[in-house]
């Protein structure tokens, strides 16, 4: 039954067979992005914050400076018409967060960085999981991941100085007008003297979608109960903040209120550089309570990443580029801490 | 497990079919959406876990159909190497279908990461044992990928210049 084919044609089918699979291969390597066109990639973003702060194998490649807290969210229900996630209705929610400060040094002193981070998970009785990583500016610089890697390079330390070249710095601000809010941030901004005292941002905005499935547009901060106190002019404790945040748990719990703000129509819910007119209907959804903090790279924060689009059904994420750019980011410094914490990472 | 006639069950051949384009699929999914910084990151992400899920489901079917129906005998006058190696790929193709999904979902369950329908955690959360299958879920994709490469030039080998009725026995019941 068999006739195998001879001569010419079986050349030209061999040759056909073989550019059809070269074909899908290509086609693999461009959906890879081995060929084609130069994009910004997870990966280049978590190279670019290993080659400005050093190569420190198992740590988080950017906020790598932290400790670990666990504690409760007590909701207050207000937030319940507005999102079916059964965190704004359940009465009490077990979490399990993470104080830092920015960038990617770990052994960067405290005092020194005027972005901090909380981030934290709620893991509600129905089994579903909201992690959301905030941060102490209500704004970003930029609107899009590139513009946030051009503000990376630009902050890249000078050799000389060990600081980002001034120049380089407002040459990234003249030709990025949309960081406007985050400058006028920046400029007014007082760091306090604790994690305790510090109100903390979500950043990009969500949608909540009630049990009718309306959804709302809104951002989130943690305001703390705990007075502002401006930090001390001079520092001299590298660690001056986790050992405030342990000295003050060692009293008694921390607070937070949980504020959502609600978008109006029109608002720039897809755009993380843009801060919503004032006076924007605030819902207090319930308090944060922290009552235990761990030893340095220890509990059970560590082996997690804040993903903030890891989200319980009643929450869903913006259009916002940002947003989903810290997803992917986040797993790739998960990822390659993982391999580097078991052995198996080189430093890609 | 081989069977006399010439051509696979008409349920092999469905089952075939439909996981060949979901796997191709899963695979272009997979090495794009890890170098995607873009809001098509977050869908395709969704998207791949849901179809590794199916894929899991649909293998399972896979197995149990080739255990009972069997696969036409390869032809006879095949050489004993290529023979070998259409049984070793064929092994590899089972192997890599049913390790593919587990290990994902075993990677996200390692990972401390929710697993998509609520189904259980399949391993302890444990960050060293995420940094191993998550290497071998990328390297063993790369391995499907270069395998269902080779299945598919051999298929039109078969096909086209063989022409030796392998390719007919998966494409038609005639």
């Amino acid at each position: 039954m068999s006739t195998p084919l001879q001569g010419s044609a079986r050349l030209a089918r061999l040759a056909a067979i073989g550019l059809l699979v070269t074909a899908v291969a290509a086609g693999f390597a461009y959906a890879a992005g081995w060929i084609g066109p130069d994009r910004l990639t997870p990966k280049r973003i978590i190279d670019t914050f290993m080659s400005q702060a050093g190569y420190y194998p198992g740590y988080r490649k950017n906020h790598a400076k932290g400790l670990c807290v666990s504690g409760y969210f007590q909701s207050s229900g207000l937030a319940a018409p507005l999102s079916r996630a059964r965190v704004f209705s359940q009465p009490t929610v077990p979490v399990i967060g993470r104080f830092a400060i920015g960038g990617a040094n770990p052994l960067a002193p405290d005092a020194n960085i005027p972005t901090r981070s909380l981030a934290v998970q709620l893991r509600s009785d129905d089994g579903e999981l909201w992690r959301t990583g905030m941060n102490t500016p209500p704004v970003l610089a930029v609107s899009t991941p590139e513009g946030f890697y051009e503000q990376v390079l630009a902050m890249t330390p000078d050799p000389a100085t060990g600081k980002p070249d001034p120049a380089k710095l407002q040459a990234f601000f003249a030709s990025h007008p949309e960081s406007a809010a985050f400058r006028q941030w920046a400029k007014d901004y007082k760091s306090s003297d604790s994690f305790a005292n510090s109100a903390f941002h979500s950043i990009n905005a969500f949608r909540l979608i009630d049990t009718a499935g309306n959804a709302r547009y809104v951002r989130w901060r943690m305001v703390p109960v705990a007075p502002f106190e401006p930090l001390p002019a001079q520092v001299n404790d590298k660690d001056y903040l986790q050992h405030d945040l342990q000295q003050r748990l060692g009293q008694g719990p921390l607070q937070w209120k949980l504020v959502l703000t609600l978008a109006e129509p029109g608002d720039p819910v897809d755009d993380p550089a843009q801060p919503w007119p004032a006076g924007r209907q605030e819902v207090d959804a319930g308090t944060l309570v922290i009552d235990q903090v761990y030893a340095k790279e220890a509990g059970a924060c560590r082996d997690l990443n804040f993903d903030p689009l890891i989200l319980p059904g009643g929450i869903e994420p913006s259009a916002d580029p940002i947003l989903a750019a810290r997803s992917s980011a986040y797993a790739e410094s998960f990822n390659r801490r993982s391999r580097e914490s078991a052995g198996l990472g080189e430093r890609s | 497990m081989s069977r006399s006639g010439e051509h696979f069950h008409p349920l092999s051949r469905l089952l075939h079919w439909l996981m060949a384009l979901l796997i191709l699929a899963m695979l272009f999914v997979g090495v794009s959406m890890v170098g995607d910084l873009s809001p098509r990151h977050t869908l395709l992400v969704g998207i791949h876990k849901l179809i590794g899920l199916a894929l899991l489901v649909l293998v399972l079917i896979r197995i149990g159909v080739r255990l009972k129906y069997g696969a036409p005998a390869l032809p006879g006058d095949l050489p004993a190497l290529q023979r070998l190696a259409a049984k070793a790929s064929h092994w590899l193709l089972y192997a890599l279908m049913l390790a593919m999904p587990l290990i994902g979902w075993g990677m996200l369950s390692a990972g401390g990461y929710p697993i998509p329908l609520h189904l259980p955690a399949l391993l302890p959360h444990d960050l060293k044992l995420y940094a191993v299958l998550r290497l071998a879920h990328g390297w063993l994709a790369y391995l499907l990928f270069a395998t269902v490469l080779v299945h598919l030039a051999a298929a039109l080998v078969h096909g086209l210049i063989r022409r030796d009725g392998v390719l007919r026995s998966m494409l038609s019941g005639r």
